[in-house]
Order: structure tokens, then sequence, then C-alpha cells
């Protein structure tokens, strides 16, 4: 579509990712026009829209982006899964044991190896999920609701509060392009699994809608009925996505541990995963979509966090803290037959004849 | 009720106990393994959680004081299955109703006690109502998905609660206006006047107040409200079918309002009992695990407010138990969490259950319970 003007482009966007990657795109531009001009030197304009505004944005975002492409997965593939938060949580413990039996080895080995770790505890969470919701016609709300319990009683029955992990990932600038400015220093300086999310929004984008698998992905998750009839085995595709997402939802607890903070807390997915989830939906169940609304869910964090560097006591600290709570519930709301979930979500599938 | 007990309902009342004992015990064993995997000893574990729970009349008192909040909390996620809506807000409607007692309680000195404690409880319930309620606002008016609007309301609650009782910050920030200006930089509410507190049933050490009553009391009337009442009729009509329902002509908008707001209603009048008959005073951490156990304690009771007294009971038991657990063998309370979550998974499927006790496939009433499939809205 090479003559489109411009405004039916962004009417192409906001209809298929949904309006929230509009406007993290306009939040984009404006920090950009901020940050190269004069307009810098104003105080509340840096606050909201400064270099450490952005970077606390990108940290906030990853572990949401994350969280949100997890679900992407699941839910195309007409699996609920309000179970993200519980994902996550024992994904950041396991990438934590791992990491603190594995402090003598190299950095760069332990830590790798403890991602690892943590994508596969998330991804056997996944797989119970599947196995509850799709073997057990678990109602999957409930089936989310006992992986988030089951994942806080056993990080917290099984941690061990004595113990350290050294060292986390440290930032990795890409030679030449972390010289531009204020899109260097934001985007291109980063650890790697913020890179790693990154690429991950364009490899599900990819996977969901140019290939084979994806198409088939979708299929399952519209009209069961119907991919079953021309041979695709409907439960199949839902266990292996609900797994990798599982696997995703621990890689965004392998950041927050392992990237971010460095040490596991009881806890300390904080509502991450319920975010993402509304991320998801926000952003029309499509990972653009879903790292535009990530991408305001983080800002609404980093804002909180700016605020409070930036001395603002007018506000009690408490109400600057609900921000983020209160804008997702705001998006959520304004929604109104604006996005559309998987058909056949959240119903068990069942070849014809069997019973 | 009828004349002679009739032994179909006995058999009826059997029958739906026996899944929910089968998971608890499914469970039970399941957190042996769980146990002995990580080098715990779950005889040691269990025989402390009895005595702790029931040994003597410390334990007892322990088990009634647990039970009293999940009842209510689990009464108020039942009413709202029965009706197909998921009530994931318990807990922010727990802590809501926690600081409008308070706030009564804290007040108005000078009322008599016969004015003062019913006005602090209502204050409670119309606090946990108002939280309810928006949510179910927002699905009827929105399609806004009440189970992610129910959880980013916990996370608003406990801020709004930690802001009112705030004691103010190092750079001079100011004070919540429920703040005890006498606890120094301890963040929490002063003491509920005497006119507005629960009075104790058994007295220190045991601190069981009459609150028990109060949610046995609720328990019967919840009860009567879904199976006695035109309203309880309609209520169950939306959750069975909401389009034959408004077919019908009932008003389903109405009604999914009506029960989110006494769900929360139910919720915060358990916060208002915690923190007016046990705590007598709020500090954020009265905060509201309780209206997340709800959940479980739901699904154990069946969603029927006598099963929910039941299986309040138990849970009552196994937190009253923990910390002697934890005492006596070592053993982190927080295997009981883990527990809890098994008798969750073990009675929302009960296929499992069937699995591991080798049962026969019974009749098409086992459907699991039926809250909303998707997050589109209706």
């Amino acid at each position: 579509m090479k003559n489109s003007p411009p405004v039916a482009v962004l009417q192409r966007i906001r209809s298929r990712y949904g309006t929230a990657l509009l406007v993290a795109l306009a939040l984009v531009v404006m920090s950009i026009i901020v940050n190269m001009t004069p307009l810098k030197e104003q105080t509340w304009l840096r606050v909201l829209f400064g270099v450490s505004a952005l970077n606390f944005t990108l940290r906030a975002t990853v572990p949401l982006v994350l969280g949100a492409l997890s679900g992407i997965l699941c839910e195309r593939s007409g699996i609920i899964n309000i179970g993200i938060e519980g994902m996550m949580l024992a994904g950041a413990f396991g990438g934590f044991v791992a990491k603190t039996s594995t402090n003598h080895w190299p950095l760069v080995a332990s830590l790798v190896f403890s991602v690892v770790v943590a994508m596969a505890i998330g991804g056997l969470m996944g797989a119970i999920h599947a196995l509850f919701s799709i073997r057990f016609r678990m109602d999957q709300i409930i089936s989310g609701t006992v992986i988030i319990i089951l994942a806080l009683g056993a990080t917290s029955y099984l941690y061990n509060r004595d113990a350290i992990a050294e060292g986390k990932f440290s930032s990795i600038p890409i030679p030449g392009l972390a010289q531009i400015p204020v899109v260097g220093p934001v985007l291109f300086d980063n650890p790697p699994i913020t890179y790693l999310a990154l690429i991950l929004v364009v490899v599900v984008h990819v996977g969901l809608f140019y290939t084979r698998w994806g198409l088939r992905t979708r299929a399952v998750g519209e009209h069961p009925r119907a991919a079953d009839t021309v041979g695709i085995n409907v439960n199949l595709y839902r266990y292996v996505n609900t797994t990798l997402g599982g696997m995703l939802a621990g890689l965004a607890g392998a950041f927050l541990v392992l990237e971010a903070v460095g040490q596991f807390q009881e806890g300390m997915t904080a509502g991450r995963g319920f975010i993402s989830l509304a991320a998801m939906i926000f952003g029309n169940w499509t990972p653009f979509g879903a790292l535009g609304a990530a991408t305001l869910f983080g800002y609404t964090q980093a804002l909180q966090n700016e605020l409070l560097l930036a001395g603002v006591t007018q506000v009690p600290r408490q109400f600057i803290s609900m921000l983020p709570y209160v804008v997702t519930i705001v998006a959520v709301s304004g929604l109104v037959g604006r996005v559309r979930p998987p058909a056949a979500e959240g119903k068990v599938y069942e070849t014809e004849g069997s019973e | 009720m009828a004349t002679a007990f009739p032994i179909a309902s006995l058999q009826r009342v059997l029958r739906a106990l026996f899944i929910p004992a089968l998971a608890l015990l499914a469970a039970l064993l399941a957190g042996a393994i769980v146990m002995i995997l990580s080098g715990d000893d779950p005889l040691a574990a269990y025989s402390g959680l009895f005595q702790g729970a029931f040994g003597d009349g410390k334990g007892w008192a322990r088990t009634i004081r647990k039970t009293v909040p999940f009842i209510l909390t689990g009464l108020s996620v039942a009413l709202a299955f029965k009706v197909s809506l998921f009530n994931i807000g318990a807990s922010g409607q727990f802590v809501i109703g926690s600081v409008f007692a308070v706030a009564v309680g804290v007040n108005f000195e000078g009322l008599p006690a016969f004015i003062h404690l019913p006005l602090a409880l209502i204050a409670g319930i119309v606090g946990g109502m108002l939280w309810g309620a928006i949510p179910g606002f927002l699905k009827v008016y929105t399609g806004a998905h009440e189970v992610i609007v129910t959880i980013m309301l916990n996370y608003v609650a406990s801020l709004f609660a930690g802001w009112t009782v705030y004691a103010g910050g190092t750079q001079g920030q100011t004070p919540g206006p429920l703040w005890d200006r006498t606890a120094g930089a301890i963040s929490e509410t002063q003491d509920v006047l005497a006119s507005a507190q629960i009075p104790w049933l058994f007295g220190p050490p045991y601190r069981v107040h009459y609150g028990i009553f109060i949610a046995l009391a609720a328990a019967i009337l919840i009860w009567w409200l879904i199976f006695k009442t035109p309203l309880g009729f309609e209520m169950r009509t939306v959750g069975h079918n909401m389009r034959a329902a408004s077919y019908a002509g009932i008003r389903v908008n109405f009604t999914i309002i009506l029960t989110m707001a006494l769900a929360g209603g139910l919720a915060g009048l358990a916060g208002g009992i915690e923190t007016l008959g046990l705590n007598h005073k709020f500090a954020p951490e009265f905060g509201g695990a309780v209206g997340f156990d709800g959940i479980t304690v739901a699904l154990l009771g069946q969603t029927h407010p006598f099963g929910v007294l039941l299986a309040a009971f138990m849970f009552g038991a196994l937190d009253g138990g923990a910390a002697t657990m934890q005492f006596e063998s070592g053993v982190p309370a927080d295997i009981i969490q883990i527990i809890q979550a098994l008798v969750l998974a073990f009675v929302a499927a009960p296929l499992i259950i069937r699995m591991i006790f080798r049962l026969r496939q019974q009749t098409q009433e086992e459907a699991a319970s039926a809250v909303s499939t998707s997050w589109g809205g209706s």
C-alpha cells in the first residue's frame, strides 16, 4: 500500500494493533523532540520525557511485554492464561536457585544457565496449566489461579533466605548504534534480555502471521472444529503453545532476577503478570500492539519513579504509585467492542464422538 | 423445613461432600510428598498442625478466630460464582472494609456501643460494596472483564489503605488522615474506641469474639438469598445463561452490579470484623491474603453457603495450626499455602481426583464450576 496517505496508515495501525501502539509512538516522538531541543531545560518536560524516564520505561516494559507475548501465544491457540503472574514468579525463582548454585561458574555461563532454567521452570508451569485445562477440563481461569497460588506457596516454601546471587547481566552497548543521541543510550545500550525481548516481539509477530505454525495456531484458537477437520491436532497445538508461553513468562522472571534486581524477593512479580494480561488485551492480541501497551504501562511506572525522584510531594506517594493500576483499569474499560479475543478461547475442545 | 430429614437429601449432601473430602485428602498426601522430597518430616508436620489447630483451648480459639474471615470472603467469592462472576477482588474489598470500619471506629466518641458498633460494621460493608460495585459497573457498561479490574483494584486498595495510615515521610510528606499521631514512625491507626469493639466471647488469652456469629448469620442469610428469594432465582438464572435470563425479562445488568456489590460487602464485612473484633486497629500488613484464599474456600465449599462454612473451618484449622507446626517440626508454614493450592486444583478438576482414586466417571452434573469463559464480555 505505497500510496496510502499517512492518516490511512495510522488508522490501519490502530485497527490492527490497538490504540496503545499509537500513543506509545507519540510518546517516543515527543521525547525525541524534547531531548534534541532546548526544551529539555524545562524541568517538568525533563521529568516527563527525559532519557532517564525513557530508560526506566524500557526496563519496566521488558517483563510486561514478555508476559504479554506469553499470553498471546496461549490465547491465540485458545487457552486463557491468567497464570502468567505465577509462571513469571516460578521462573524468577528457578533462575535465582540456578544462579545461586552456580555462583562459582564463570559469570556469563552461570547467567545463561540460569536463564535456561528459568525458562524451563516457566515452561513446566505452562505445561501444567495446559494439562489442567485440556486433559482435566478444569476451568481455565481457575487453573490459572491454581498456578498463581501454587507458585506463591512453592517459592516461599523453598526460598532460602541466606542464598545470594552474585552478579547480574550488564549492559552491552551496540557499537555504532549506541552513539546515536537519545535513541542510542535508550535502545542500544541495554543488557541482553532486553534486546532479546524486543527481538522476540518481531519473532512472535512473524511466527504468528507469516508461518504455517502461526496460521494453524490461530485456526485452533478461532475455530478448532474446522482446524481438526483439516487434520490439525488441536490439543497438541494448545499444549505446545501454552508451554512456549510459560517459557516466555519464565524469561520475564529471569529478567527480574538476573537483569533488573539481581536477587529474588518473595512475590517480586508484584502484579506484573496481570498488567501483562491487560497489555495483551489492550494490544488486541498482537505482538506489536502488546509492545505499545506494555510501553505505556511501563511509562506509568517510570513516571511514578521520576516524580518521586523530582521530589513531588504535593501528591502523596501512594497515589502516584496507583498510576499503573489505574491506567490499566482505564485502558481495559475504554475498549468497548474495539478488541476481539480469539473466538474459541476458554473452551475445551473434544473431538466428535469422544464420549 | 420438611417433617423428617429425607434420605434423598442426605444422600445429596453426602455426594456433595465426597469430592471435596477426597480433594483435601489428596492435597494432604501430595503435601506430604513435597515435604519428603525437600527433606522434611510430614508426620511431625501434620501432628504439629493438628496440635496447633485442635490440641487445646488456645488451638481451638486460633482455629475459630481464623475461620471467621474465611467464611465471609468465601461467601463473597461463592456468591459471585453463582452469577458466573469471578471475584478475585475480595482482598481489596476486605482492606477497604477494614479502613472504613476503623474510620468510624476511632471517631464518634461518646456514642453508645449499640449504635457505634453496628455503625462501624455497616461502614465496613458499605466500603466493600462500593469497591465491589466498581468492577460490576465497569463490566456492565464497558465490558471490562472483572478478573483484571478486581486484581488491579486490589493493588489500588492496598495503596489507598496504606496512605490513610501513612506516618508521613522523611521528606515532610503529609501523614494520612487515620494515622495515629502517637505511633511515631509506625504507620497504623489508633485503637478503635471501646464502644466500637466487638465484645469477646472468650477474652484473652483466647481472643475469640462474637464475630463468629455474625459470620454464621451471614452464611444463613446468603443461603436464604440465593435459594429462597426471587432475587436469588434471578441471580442463578443469570449465572446459568445470561441471554436466556435477559429474554425472560430479568434485569441482567442490575443483577451483575448488585451481586458484585453484595460480594464486596461480604468481604468488606470480613475486614470490618477483623479490625473491630480482633486487631482493634488497622495497619497495612493486616492485608488481604484472606481475600485470595476466599477463592479456594468458595470452590472447596462447592459454592454453597453451608459448604463454604465447612471449607472455611478446614482452612481456619490449616492456618491456625501452621505456626505450631513450624515451631514443633521446623517445616516452613508456607507448605500450607502449597496444600491450599493443591486443594483448589483437585477440587476444581474432579477428573484428577477420579483418576487418583480410580473412581468411575459419574453423571453429567459433575460439570466444572462455570466461570465466564472469555475476556470479551458477554
